[in-house]
């Protein structure tokens, strides 16, 4: 056994900055903050709404004007992140065998991605935006 | 045999990962017009009361937020320990304990609705 052992010095901290692929890895993971925080936004909505109509329109308008503009475009964003990353890793988590070969994982991607938009179209048509 | 409650945690935060990513962004571009000032039909007083009084809406909305937490919860204590705070067992109890919270006053509301 060697008397000095070398022992490579990682920060605990800021290893994700060493390399991109870390920071792409970080990236997607804090994707998680934006979302949790949405959905806590959302829980508020439940409670306004439960409340009555002065204490939810309250709301509404509380949520209006540019620091929730610049919130909600995070989320957005992060959402976006969140979403992308996701659909093009299913090749690797939802891998479709026929045969002996795989199915190519663009068709698998494709197909959540058709998915995503057609539900998304969905939301905006039954919220009145379309 | 040793036992773990890793599966359930896991699949909540598939589950939620993946509901997120087909429903977060479209939802989050609707509270984005309510921000801008143009709040679609769907997120006015009498639509959403209405939406939520049904049954199916209530279990839409608990889905959604409920999953939503979970994911975040779970994703965000990994993320925590990436930082370098290597306290799992206490930052476990906290994010589980938030999206806890938040699922049973998410069905409580609901219920009031």
């Amino acid at each position: 056994m060697s008397r000095k052992p070398f022992v490579r010095p990682v920060s605990k901290t800021g290893w994700w900055l060493k390399h991109p692929r870390y920071m792409r890895y970080m990236s997607r993971e804090v994707t998680c903050i934006p979302i949790g925080a949405f959905a806590l936004l959302m829980v508020c909505a439940l409670e306004r709404l439960s409340k009555g109509q002065a204490a939810y329109d309250a709301f509404i308008a509380a949520i209006q004007g540019p620091l929730s503009v610049l919130g909600l475009i995070i989320v957005l964003v992060f959402a976006l992140h969140n979403a992308t990353s996701w659909f093009n890793v299913t090749p690797k988590a939802l891998p479709v065998q026929m045969g002996e070969e795989f199915l190519a994982g663009k068709y698998i991607i494709g197909a959540h991605y058709a998915v995503w938009i057609v539900a998304s179209l969905i939301v905006l048509f039954f919220a009145g935006v379309l | 045999m040793a036992k773990s409650n890793k599966p359930i945690f896991w699949s909540l935060f598939a589950a939620g990962g993946t509901l997120a990513a087909f429903l977060a962004p479209v939802l989050a571009l609707l509270f984005l017009l309510t921000a801008l000032g143009h709040p679609p039909a769907l997120l006015t007083y009498a639509n959403l009361h209405a939406f939520a009084s049904h049954w199916m809406g209530k279990i839409f909305l608990l889905g959604v937020i409920t999953l939503f937490l979970w994911h975040a919860a779970h994703r965000l204590r990994v993320t925590v320990h990436d930082f370098g705070l290597r306290q799992d067992g206490l930052v476990a109890i906290v994010v589980y304990l938030i999206a806890a919270v938040g699922t049973a006053l998410s069905a409580l509301y609901l219920i009031r609705i």
